[in-house]
């Protein structure tokens, strides 16, 4: 599979206000339109699609007979798990042109009226007996718990979390597209509100409208198009619970698994990485997948972010767009992971461009740390 | 409450806690299961528990998200590990919040629900 697609086309969007005009399948279909201007195909050439609620409804929507069809729903990660599908079913001739979407508004829907989906639970939920009663704050409350026991086991401080908050807004405030962007101290978010204990509202991703669409074809065809090609060069999923009561240590991920994977797929080490999109819900999610993906060791996290790393100038660019943190959160996060990988790769960032980025991690993280998913992303160059 | 579970809440109505096990395996099962997943074997029964463990990790909510028993209070969630293994999400009672700690021994206290049964809550030992 590496080498076998590459991502050809992306399209992002969200706003310093946090709101966008548009909504709903509108707002997905401007994006996958712009995807697909970007990568210089047509809706006619698409024959696979990836939607993280139904793809067969989206596709309906577009007009589009795909043979390829993708609704995995595993959270934020949905779009990595989506990626790393796409690729393996072009690697199979099971498809040419695969698209992939995400837009979410649950800023602006808090002034409009909306006909939000009644919850749904697809079989059994044992949360419901099992953790619904105890009132642990959703998300917030499962990563405090991790954050919790990472302090006691490894000595993890408060203020080396809040340096993941400040790193990434150094990267945000060079994001015009950023919601925040304005710098911060580790005593800043030391300051904001105690949300649940140890992680405080700084510690926490934003809630703002944003959208993202990704086309990817063939190695072969993608050398014909308009813009470079970005190989997928290795991929890998693992999830180890639903209920955070079930995750078998709250200190490690399931990232271990995919990012072990999509590492071996890819034929590389941390040390090759120029760039790292990590899903940043909270601070300790970014602090567990430096761990988990082999950047430092299990329990060194902390003193790896300390030394500013992840920030501008450091060793690991980090969260170059501002991450979940600062840049923008619309409930599902992945899809942005991805597109800041491609423009990055391509050099289009901007003031945040690293400088000769050829290798980059896109790694998803879905549910409450349940599912990750891991894409090594690389140039021509790293083929 | 499904069928599976039905025994563990039974027992809270005398304020028992027990657990789940495979008899062959002689495994605790967590949560209640229709089989064990060590072997897919349904020969599986309910014991008793000690009621007393640690706390694994806890978070204090101090802006809870919905009402709870606690009011406008902070409380403690926690995930308490029992001697016998499994890992509970539960509310950590019977102290200040901030004098929680991870690796805090603590034992099972009940809180009654309107129904009749009690809901397994957690308090220093």
């Amino acid at each position: 599979m590496r080498g076998a697609a590459a991502l050809v086309g992306v399209a992002d969007i969200a706003s310093p206000t946090g709101e966008l005009d548009t909504h709903g399948r509108a707002l997905e279909v401007a994006m996958v339109g712009a995807a697909l201007a970007d990568a210089g195909l047509t809706l006619a050439d698409v024959d696979g699609v990836c939607h993280p609620m139904s793809s067969m409804l989206f596709a309906e929507y577009l007009g589009v007979h795909p043979c390829f069809t993708d609704s995995t729903m595993t959270g934020g990660s949905s779009f990595e798990v989506h990626l790393e599908h796409a690729a393996a079913a072009i690697a199979a001739g099971l498809c040419d042109v695969v698209i992939d979407v995400y837009a979410s508004t649950p800023r602006s829907d808090r002034g409009r009226q909306v006909n939000r989906p009644r919850p749904q639970m697809m079989g059994p939920n044992p949360a419901i007996e099992w953790e619904v009663p105890f009132a642990l704050r959703q998300p917030m409350g499962p990563y405090a718990l991790a954050a919790s026991r990472h302090m006691a086991v490894y000595g993890t401080t408060s203020e080396q979390l809040a340096q993941i908050a400040v790193s990434t807004r150094h990267w945000a405030a060079m994001n015009p597209q950023a919601r925040f962007r304005d710098p911060i101290t580790v005593d800043d978010v030391l300051a904001s509100r105690m949300e649940c204990s140890p992680l405080h509202l700084l510690d926490c991703c934003l809630v703002t409208d944003g959208a993202g669409a990704f086309v990817m074809t063939s190695a072969e065809r993608a050398r014909d198009l308009a813009k470079p090609p970005v190989y997928v060069l290795g991929a890998g999923t693992a999830h180890d619970h639903s209920m955070i009561s079930q995750m078998p240590d709250l200190t490690t991920t399931a990232g271990v698994v995919s990012g072990a994977n999509a590492f071996r797929m890819a034929g590389i080490k941390p040390d090759d990485v120029d760039l790292l999109m990590s899903y940043d819900s909270f601070t300790i999610t970014a602090l567990l997948h430096l761990e988990d993906l082999g950047f430092c060791a299990k329990g060194e996290g902390g003193a790896f972010v300390e030394t500013g790393a992840t920030a501008p100038g450091g060793s690991l660019p980090m969260n170059t767009n501002g991450g979940g943190l600062s840049y923008t959160h619309p409930g599902m996060y992945g899809m942005f992971l991805i597109t800041e990988s491609v423009k990055q790769l391509r050099g289009e960032a901007g003031d945040r461009q690293v400088d000769g980025a050829e290798i980059a991690i896109a790694h998803g993280s879905g549910g409450l740390l349940s599912c990750m998913s891991t894409a090594v992303l690389g140039t021509e160059a790293t083929l | 409450m499904s069928e599976t579970s039905a025994p563990f809440w039974d027992a809270t109505r005398d304020r028992r806690l027990v657990i789940q096990w495979c008899t062959a395996c002689d495994a605790p099962v967590w949560f209640p299961r229709d089989v064990c997943l060590g072997c897919l074997g349904d020969a599986l029964e309910w014991r008793a528990a000690s009621g007393r463990g640690e706390v694994y990790a806890f978070t204090v909510e101090n802006k809870p998200a919905m009402p709870t028993p606690f009011g406008d209070e902070p409380y403690v969630v926690a995930l308490v590990e029992l001697a016998e293994g499994p890992r509970l999400m539960t509310n950590v009672v019977g102290c200040p919040p901030q004098s929680v700690t991870v690796g805090m021994p603590v034992q099972v206290t009940w809180e009654e629900l309107s129904d009749g049964r009690n809901l397994p809550l957690f308090e220093p030992a």
